[in-house]
């Protein structure tokens, strides 16, 4: 083991140069949402010279757009992945366990759905959308985004699911358990690390989507972070709200760090699942 | 408690298999009912039916005095251990045990009164608070045993619920359940493959292959007059020995001896063959039977292959010179007990016990004494017992 310093210092390297090559745009980002909108062009320096918090306080002053953009998204994003979930929970289950008449074609069309690209429909759905009054409306963005994201909770959830032991849900029924029962009292809870998984999952994609959030919206009415910061505009029109940008950019990131950080144990476990034995 | 009746059942897959042919079988109120048989014979087939957990293709189940094929395992009153416990990892022993209880909407006071009641009984109690995965293998099936107790169901079902515990375990186990049991006194039916504790658990014992019930009847009366040759290969440890045996005019030739033919044997014996049965422990050094016993039987004289002493009991393989004999049956126990893949089993070896006092030695050639009184005859054809004259 007379390798073993030099090979941990290779690692350490190695390491520090992955870590850093994902961290400087996100580092770049937070320099520049603490710079003065009007220093963005000549303080071309890392560490700000004269550090401020007016971005951020402009964010969320009275009346800005933002704070209407913040409230939907987590509203759009919470109530997707809760419908998707709910759902997804409730076909994993008969993808899982049940033999019946089309099981493959429900397989095989969910999996379609996931390949399929967003942009191609977005046009169309746009239209649909205006005409039956959905555009600019929080289920107008809910519907696509419990879509497209219900096939990948499928996924996920119907593979937790084989791995729990039949006998479980059998044991479950002999203890006079209605199906439905046996799924909420036994099944789900086991399944826990996994629903959480595909509700992160499912939350991500819709809080980070633009295409359609900037498709099918017009007013803050509907519109979510991601298409609002298309739509920042600086103090004046010579202004370039870079460094507006940047604040609303660490803002929006911050939540998905925060939920990623605190469920990653469940994340790990649910992605490397197998581990629930009866 | 009730009775458990099969009538004509019969499990047909979609894809055409019958895993269980014409059941009948009547479990009476109280009886520790044993199935047993090879993997897929359909033992647990069957168990699953009578949970519930399969429906039934054809035929009629009754538990107690009602027809319930159609209900679903909830509306039965069975209780039931699994194999692996299906244990629910994420409740504590105590909820575990509980929750049949809590599904039936009991008071919390009453089940905590059984919950404890049950614990004490397994002496489970300074354990009821831990969940499943902190248990050991005894703990767990305990648990599993303790679930389902407290719910003093009508009857308990049990799929091989000994086989995950090691040897000695086993043991232990067995008498607890047995002990449980008889002191609850509730119609229960237990599936095993092992055909020890088919012998020492229960007070009937139904022998199933192949979907077919074989032969039901209790542990001794099982080993002493099997019905078939199925049965007898398969009860007893070691197994018995089988031989080809042919009629010749008023005598049966066994590859060591000769017997005197009787009636049924003499009559049957032409036409499709006879395989003879010779339990082990009918065997005997010659010099250990007295001179006034040696009538009752043949002595022969045979080369010591391989000696194994247990302690108490002395057994000695040896070869017999013959072909070896032809029956599905048989061929069906070796491959199930893996003695098929075993070069050299089979074909003519054959087991004796004989007495521990007796000065046989291995690699040497000895003389034996085999009880030809105690000979089963079997057709080699249909594997169907031939009783010898007045022995039913």
């Amino acid at each position: 083991m007379s390798h073993a310093p030099r090979d941990r210092v290779k690692w350490l390297i190695a390491i520090s140069v992955v870590v850093l090559y994902a961290l400087i745009p996100v580092l770049w980002m937070i320099s520049l949402s603490l710079k003065k909108s009007s220093t963005i062009g000549t303080d071309t320096s890392f560490f700000p010279s004269d550090p401020t918090l007016d971005n951020y306080s402009a964010l969320f002053k009275s009346g800005s757009d933002f704070s209407r953009a913040l409230v939907n998204s987590f509203g759009i994003a919470a109530i997707a992945t809760l419908i998707a979930i709910v759902l997804a929970a409730m076909a994993a289950y008969a993808l899982a366990r049940l033999q019946f008449a089309g099981k493959a074609l429900i397989l095989s069309g969910s999996l379609a759905i996931a390949m399929f690209p967003p942009i191609s429909i977005v046009g169309s759905l746009f239209n649909v959308w205006r005409n039956v009054g959905l555009f600019d409306t929080w289920p107008g963005l809910i519907i696509p985004y419990m879509t497209f994201s219900l096939p990948l909770a499928i996924y996920t959830l119907s593979a937790f699911y084989r791995e729990i032991p039949w006998e479980l849900e059998q044991a479950a029924q002999v203890d006079g358990a209605t199906p439905f029962q046996a799924f909420t009292k036994v099944i789900l809870p086991l399944a826990a690390p996994g629903t959480f998984t595909a509700a992160i999952l499912v939350f991500i994609f819709a809080w980070n989507d633009f295409l359609f959030a900037n498709t099918l919206t017009s007013t803050a009415n509907a519109r979510t972070v991601p298409a609002t910061l298309a739509f920042f505009t600086g103090a004046s029109q010579f202004d370039q709200p870079i460094a507006a940008i940047a604040a609303a950019a660490v803002v929006v990131t911050v939540p998905i760090i925060v939920v990623v950080l605190i469920f990653q144990r469940r994340i790990v476990a649910g992605l490397t699942a197998g581990a629930v034995k009866g | 408690m009730a009775k458990i009746q099969l009538e004509d059942v019969t499990k047909r897959y979609p894809d055409g298999f019958e895993a269980v042919k014409h059941m009948d079988l009547d479990i009476a109120d109280g009886e520790f009912m044993i199935l047993v048989g090879p993997s897929g014979c359909g033992k647990s087939t069957a168990l699953r039916m009578i949970a519930g957990l399969e429906d039934i293709t054809e035929g009629l189940l009754y538990i107690g005095e009602e027809v319930v094929n159609d209900r679903t395992p909830k509306d039965r009153d069975i209780a039931m251990v699994f194999q692996n416990y299906a244990l629910y990892p994420h409740m504590s022993v105590r909820d575990n045990m509980g929750f049949a209880l809590k599904l039936a909407k009991v008071d919390k006071a009453e089940i905590d009164r059984r919950v404890e009641e049950a614990a004490k009984v397994l002496d489970l109690t300074q354990h009821l608070d831990r969940k499943p995965a902190n248990l050991s293998g005894g703990q767990r099936q305990r648990v599993a045993m303790g679930r389902a107790i407290v719910r003093n169901p009508r009857a308990f079902l049990m799929d091989e619920p000994l086989s995950n515990l090691d040897a000695k375990l086993r043991v232990q186990m067995r008498a607890e359940v047995a002990g449980l049991q008889d002191r609850l006194g509730t119609t229960t039916v237990y599936v095993t493959h092992d055909q020890t504790e088919a012998m020492t658990l229960g007070d009937r014992v139904a022998v199933m292959r192949a979907g077919v019930l074989q032969q039901v009847d209790a542990p001794q009366q099982l080993y002493n007059d099997p019905a078939n040759i199925f049965v007898a290969g398969f009860i007893g440890s070691p197994a018995m020995n089988f031989m080809p045996a042919r009629v010749d005019g008023s005598v049966v030739r066994l590859p060591m001896a000769e017997v005197r033919a009787s009636g049924p044997i003499a009559a049957n014996g032409g036409g499709n063959g006879l395989i003879a049965g010779i339990r082990p422990e009918h065997f005997q050094d010659a010099a250990l039977v007295g001179a006034d016993k040696r009538t009752g039987g043949a002595t022969f004289r045979a080369r010591i292959d391989l000696l194994e002493s247990v302690g108490s009991e002395l057994y000695a393989h040896f070869e017999l010179e013959h072909e070896g004999v032809e029956s599905a049956e048989l061929a069906e126990l070796a491959q199930d007990a893996g003695t098929a893949e075993v070069p050299g089993a089979g074909a003519g070896n054959v087991v004796a016990r004989l007495d521990p006092a007796s000065q046989v030695r291995q690699g040497a050639e000895a003389e034996l004494w085999v009880n030809t009184s105690r000979v089963y005859y079997f057709d080699a054809a249909t594997g169907g017992r031939i009783f010898a004259e007045g022995a039913r």
